[in-house]
């Protein structure tokens, strides 16, 4: 088991599998599908993304450097986060890009009964340490764990 | 963040939940990014990224009715993007149906709430609300709350206006404040660049190609780019403008660039030179070999890799008034060296609701409309965004839409050939 600190952008806590894309997540091209076509499982639409294209992102914690595209990204989020589908935590190696920060944001001040939490600048030790499946554990202050 | 005291009661609460909470989104989404202060919004019109009546997007139309019950009305008119729906584009039965059963079925609702939440006119539907004939043409220097990724880069490189590459929803809170957050792309410091790239092509490079292939590379980085000026004829006028807007575009889509600069073209290098580069920024050289791998490195995700193409989206972002006529002179002048009368592909040209008025007075519109060719107000990436049109084999020029849906990327000349029976 490995630990890792960021900072808290959305506080909560949550465990969950591990789902892990080495470059930016373009969120629309990630969930609209998802979102528009009762996909609960969330299914990666994104064709650029070949770590997560077809794979399922709602309950997962999702370890990412940032988030890329369309600046429906923050909103997309919402709604993702709005329906349930949303992943169960996302977790960023960079400090968090703004629409990304606008989603988490959002969900946290909007919706009542949401709970992602967001933590990011956890460092690229993080993003090359963390792989698909392993036991992600993040704790109210900031804390992530790791474990296979 | 230090807050005025106008600021720190809304805030507080003492204009009412609904607004302290809109105070709430933005000092927190200012603080994550080291924003000192709130700044107000110096332009007239804003531009929100959502335009779209989706189902699925319930939870937005619910925080907009909030807003609206509260009297959080924004205080300046703004454009929105592009409309989802145009009968006059090709759809069969079945997307039809699922267009208007399915897909769409909140857009008059939502319309209406556009309406109320400060809509400038009902033509203001467009991702390039900046032309001329549309009005939303901010000043150099102003502060803006736009989303729409296209309209931002735009903005901030080609018009020298400042404004963050902000979230839909974020937007409209913005101006409903009255502030902005003061941080990223506002700041001197933010539009320093932190990529110097080098064009050392051996002809002037395709607009989409090369920003795709820098927005890859800086994702959301500022870069300065060197060697793109001879090709743009070491000015801004309306065709370098039009380049730069798809360029602009695919850098945004393929990375997140929210502000470029280029030598001797744009305002702030214009102005400011190679001093606008930061220390220690990294180069990226791009000559033919570089775009072909970027162009090579796309997928192609149709089910059959050689389907004849059925349907073609040009103009994604809008198309402006010189770019209509350049593609009405290229596709007539095609069509009679390949010794057709009509277009071998349904090809539809997407153009704002005003510029499309201005240009139906226009000898070249005429040309379009005898050739087969359909002109729309349409946003071609709302039409694609459902899993029927996705099966549809569609070929663009747009790197942006194929970002985002199943259309295949073609350069403008291989595009102009498709649709005018010289190729497959």
């Amino acid at each position: 088991m490995k630990q890792f600190k960021g900072r808290i952008v959305a506080k909560g806590s949550a465990t969950a599998k591990a789902l892990v894309s080495h470059n930016g997540l373009n969120t629309l091209a990630s969930f609209q599908k998802a979102l528009q076509f009762g996909d609960k499982t969330a299914t990666c639409g994104d064709q650029n993304n070949p770590d997560l294209y077809g794979k399922q992102m709602a309950g997962k914690a999702l370890c990412l450097p940032r988030t890329i595209g369309s600046t429906t990204g923050g909103l997309v989020l919402y709604c993702a986060c709005a329906m349930g589908r949303q992943p169960a935590c996302m977790l960023f190696s960079e400090p968090i890009d703004s629409l990304a920060a606008a989603g988490a944001i959002l969900q946290d001040v909007w919706l009542k009964d949401s709970s992602m939490p967001v933590i990011d600048s956890l460092g690229d030790e993080f993003l090359s340490y963390v792989k698909d499946d392993m036991t992600i554990t993040v704790k109210d202050d900031g804390i992530v764990e790791v474990s296979d | 963040m230090k807050l005025t005291q106008e600021q720190q009661t809304i805030l507080d609460g003492k204009k009412g939940e609904t607004q302290a909470k809109v105070m709430e989104t933005l000092v927190r989404y200012g603080e994550l990014f080291g924003a000192d202060e709130m700044v107000p919004i110096t332009s007239k019109y804003n531009h929100l990224v959502t335009s779209f009546g989706l189902k699925a997007l319930g939870a937005v139309y619910s925080l907009l009715d909030q807003l609206i019950d509260a009297g959080a009305v924004s205080k300046q008119e703004f454009s929105a993007d592009p409309r989802p729906l145009d009968k006059n584009v090709p759809a069969n039965l079945l997307e039809k149906f699922v267009f208007n059963n399915f897909m769409y079925t909140k857009q008059e609702e939502y319309e209406k709430q556009l309406e109320k939440l400060g809509l400038m006119n009902k033509n203001a539907f467009t991702c390039t609300a900046y032309m001329p004939e549309v009005g939303n043409v901010p000043n150099k220097g102003d502060i803006l709350s736009w989303s729409e990724s296209s309209a931002v880069v735009y903005a901030n490189s080609v018009l020298g206006a400042r404004c963050n590459r902000n979230s839909g929803i974020i937007d409209i809170m913005g101006s409903i404040a009255g502030f902005v957050p003061s941080f990223g792309l506002l700041k001197d410091e933010g539009r320093k660049a932190t990529w110097v790239v080098r064009i050392e092509t051996s002809k002037k490079p395709e607009a989409q190609l090369l920003g795709s292939a820098i927005g890859m590379k800086v994702v959301e980085d500022v870069p300065y780019i060197i060697g793109l000026d001879k090709y743009l004829d070491g000015k801004l006028d309306d065709d370098a403008k039009a380049y730069l807007k798809d360029f602009g575009a695919a850098t945004a889509s393929n990375g997140a660039v929210g502000l470029y600069h280029v030598e001797n073209i744009t305002p702030e290098a214009v102005e400011q030179g190679r001093s606008l580069i930061a220390e220690g920024a990294r180069e990226y050289v791009i000559d033919d070999a570089e775009l072909k791998r970027v162009y090579d490195s796309y997928p192609i995700i149709w089910k059959n890799k050689d389907a004849k193409p059925k349907l073609c989206f040009i103009g994604c972002p809008h198309l402006s008034m010189a770019q209509l006529k350049g593609w009405s002179r290229d596709i007539k002048k095609a069509l009679e060296a390949n010794g057709r009368r009509k277009v071998a592909v349904p090809t539809v040209l997407t153009t704002a609701p005003d510029v499309l008025e201005a240009f139906r007075k226009e000898k070249e519109y005429q040309d379009l409309v005898n050739v087969g060719v359909i002109l729309s107000y349409i946003c071609p990436l709302m039409y694609m965004n459902n899993p029927i049109c996705q099966k549809v084999p569609t070929i663009t020029s747009s790197n942006k839409l194929r970002t985002y849906t199943s259309a295949r990327y073609y350069r403008d000349a291989d595009l102009l050939e498709i649709i005018t029976g010289g190729r497959n």
